[in-house]
């Protein structure tokens, strides 16, 4: 195993109705609910992707925030990224396990619907991330109850470590009832911040 | 680097609440599915793998716990309660916890469940089973659709690498339930017959349950019989579909040929795969694309769903604990359902029951987000 010091190259959130990428603030608007306000993000960041609104809202955070870290790296890029996805989040994807519910709770009026069930799985989003930025790389969900920098630390490094992967998107994306957020950060050989337990809560913390 | 070892095992199905039972059964072709009739789960009669409510209450009964837990979780400590006991494992900070499950309790969701739906929570779920049995380290949930099991396994080796815990107990399980019945029937992948994987004539899936454990350990000291060591793992996305899986086969392409890198191993290696076969038209016939491509079309192999159904999250760990005992025993077990070729690419489906020299297993799982896992694993005793 190769032991070298790893460093995260750059990281973004969305949050309390903002975008950041590392210090910077990318987009604010205050006066929407989240399903106003990430397709407003999303046509001020230039995306064009129109598969995005048929997404569900967990995807659509977690393609959104990963969109603007990995955009840089694989647009017009020839070579193939191995760039692995280590997400995590505390509600799974039960805002549209709820949708799914809610169609099979009434025999009478029972209407399940393929399109919603689909996202009923927390890695949809990390394979609509993969299918947009062509990544044929290592994808795992983990739920924690809160965010767990510790074991996050461990797998990118594992992974980077291990040649099983050259950088890790890590993070966390949660959608539940009346709540959002996500912060996601890349673990790669270069950058300036130094990947260790401390800075990535530090990161997490002051988004 | 450390050396990963899969020992102590236990699987509770409908056909057994233990590894040995479950493997007997198998070998006697006795299939676990069967048609149930029980409009709370499903409008119209069904084929599904259920496991019987009384034997589950019975044996749980049997630890003695006077609080309330769901049917999954029951499943899920019957199970686990059986590999730590008879591993003798002491719970550290050394030790972590790992489950592998798509919904976990996706049925409290439903008004009519007496427990509250806040129980559908996975880390919920992660602390009940760390509770239950003292665990001291946070419990890591991992719902990656399909392939939970297998990468379950693969994520175990890695936090033991990395030195996070030196072993590492995962138990795997989902339940039949009228959500994932309802979901499954919403994109016509349901079977209206007992499943038959890569068969001419396979038409659909069927859903099961079980639970399923296992100790993933560095320490080649405290092995059971049936061991193996895990040489090699990778899981590759295919970045093409979130719903359907590649036309050519290229996460699982990818899967097995890095696993295989990391194994120091070649397809001339492999004397069985175990791979995933869920019985729809374009799930086999991707597997048997990819297989071809890495040259293991001649390679006997099975899919272990008209045994069990589809187990979703347990299914890949279930799998692996059956391959363990299939090479333990020097035994190829027959792919229920299984009669006519019916995929495209020539592939070596186990029609009867064999015995044969078997020393390195290959397993393979896809799901649901286009993703795919490979793990290659050896027999320990010579």
């Amino acid at each position: 195993m190769k032991v070298q010091q790893l460093k995260i190259k750059a990281y973004c959130s969305i949050f309390n109705n903002k975008v950041m990428l590392n210090d910077q603030l990318l987009f604010e608007n205050q006066e929407t609910d989240f399903s106003s306000f990430i397709k407003l993000a999303y046509k001020n960041m230039d995306t064009n992707y129109p598969k995005f609104f048929k997404m569900d809202d967990l995807s659509k955070l977690g393609f959104l925030a990963a969109d603007i870290l990995l955009k840089p790296l694989t647009t017009d890029s020839e070579r193939a990224n191995n760039i692995a996805l280590a997400f995590s989040n505390s509600a799974s994807s039960l805002e549209t396990d709820r949708k799914h519910q809610d169609s099979i709770v009434d025999k009478e009026n029972y209407f399940p619907s393929p399109a919603i069930f689909v996202y009923t799985l927390p890695n949809i989003c990390l394979g609509e991330i993969s299918i947009r930025h062509k990544l044929y790389s290592e994808n795992s969900f983990f739920i924690f109850n809160h965010f767990n920098a510790g074991y996050l630390y461990d797998y990118a490094t594992c992974l980077i470590n291990t040649g099983k992967a050259d950088e890790v998107l890590c993070g966390w994306i949660n959608r539940d009832t009346d709540d959002y957020e996500a912060f996601l950060y890349l673990v790669s050989t270069e950058g300036s911040i130094t990947h260790n337990k401390e800075e990535i809560i530090k990161l997490y913390t002051t988004k | 680097m450390n050396k990963t070892y899969l020992s102590y095992n236990n699987i509770v199905s409908s056909i057994g609440f233990d590894s040995p039972t479950v493997v007997q059964n198998i070998r006697k072709g006795v299939s676990g599915i069967t048609l149930i009739e029980d409009v709370n789960l499903f409008p119209t009669p069904f084929y599904a793998s259920v496991i019987n409510s009384n034997s589950i209450s019975e044996a749980f009964e049997q630890l003695g716990s006077n609080d309330e837990y769901t049917r999954l979780e029951q499943m899920m400590i019957i199970s686990l309660d059986k590999t730590l006991k008879e591993s003798g494992v002491k719970l550290t900070d050394r030790v972590g916890l790992i489950l592998s499950t798509t919904k976990g309790n996706i049925d409290t969701l439903d008004p009519k469940h007496p427990m509250p739906p806040e129980r559908a929570y996975l880390g919920t779920l992660g602390h009940i089973i760390k509770n239950y049995f003292g665990f001291t380290t946070e419990p890591v949930v991992l719902s990656n659709a399909c392939v939970s099991g297998v990468l379950a396994i693969s994520i175990a080796k890695r936090f033991i690498a990395q030195g996070t815990f030196d072993q590492v107990f995962i138990v795997g399980s989902d339940i039949v339930s009228s959500f994932i019945l309802s979901g499954f029937n919403s994109f016509q992948a349901m079977s209206s017959l007992p499943c038959k994987p890569y068969c001419k004539h396979r038409s659909g899936i069927n859903i099961g349950e079980v639970a399923a454990s296992v100790l993933v350990s560095k320490d080649q000291d405290n092995l059971v019989p049936e061991a193996v060591e895990v040489l090699g793992e990778a899981s590759c996305n295919d970045a093409n579909h979130i719903s359907g899986p590649s036309r050519t086969g290229e996460g699982l392409y990818r899967s097995i040929q890095s696993a295989f890198k990391e194994a120091k191993v070649g397809p001339e290696d492999i004397d069985y795969i175990s791979a995933h076969g869920t019985a729809t038209s374009f799930n086999d016939e991707m597997e048997a694309i990819a297989l071809n491509r890495l040259d293991l079309g001649r390679v006997p192999l099975n899919s272990l769903k008209g045994y069990f159904g589809h187990t979703l999250g347990g299914s890949g760990l279930l799998e692996t604990i059956i391959g363990m005992h299939s090479l333990y025993h020097n035994t190829l077990y027959s792919s229920m359902g299984f009669t006519e070729l019916g995929v495209s690419q020539p592939i070596n489906v186990i029609t009867e029951t064999t015995s044969g020299n078997l020393d390195y297993f290959l397993k393979t799982a896809s799901g649901f987000g286009g993703c795919n896992t490979a793990a290659v694993f050896k027999k320990v005793q010579s």
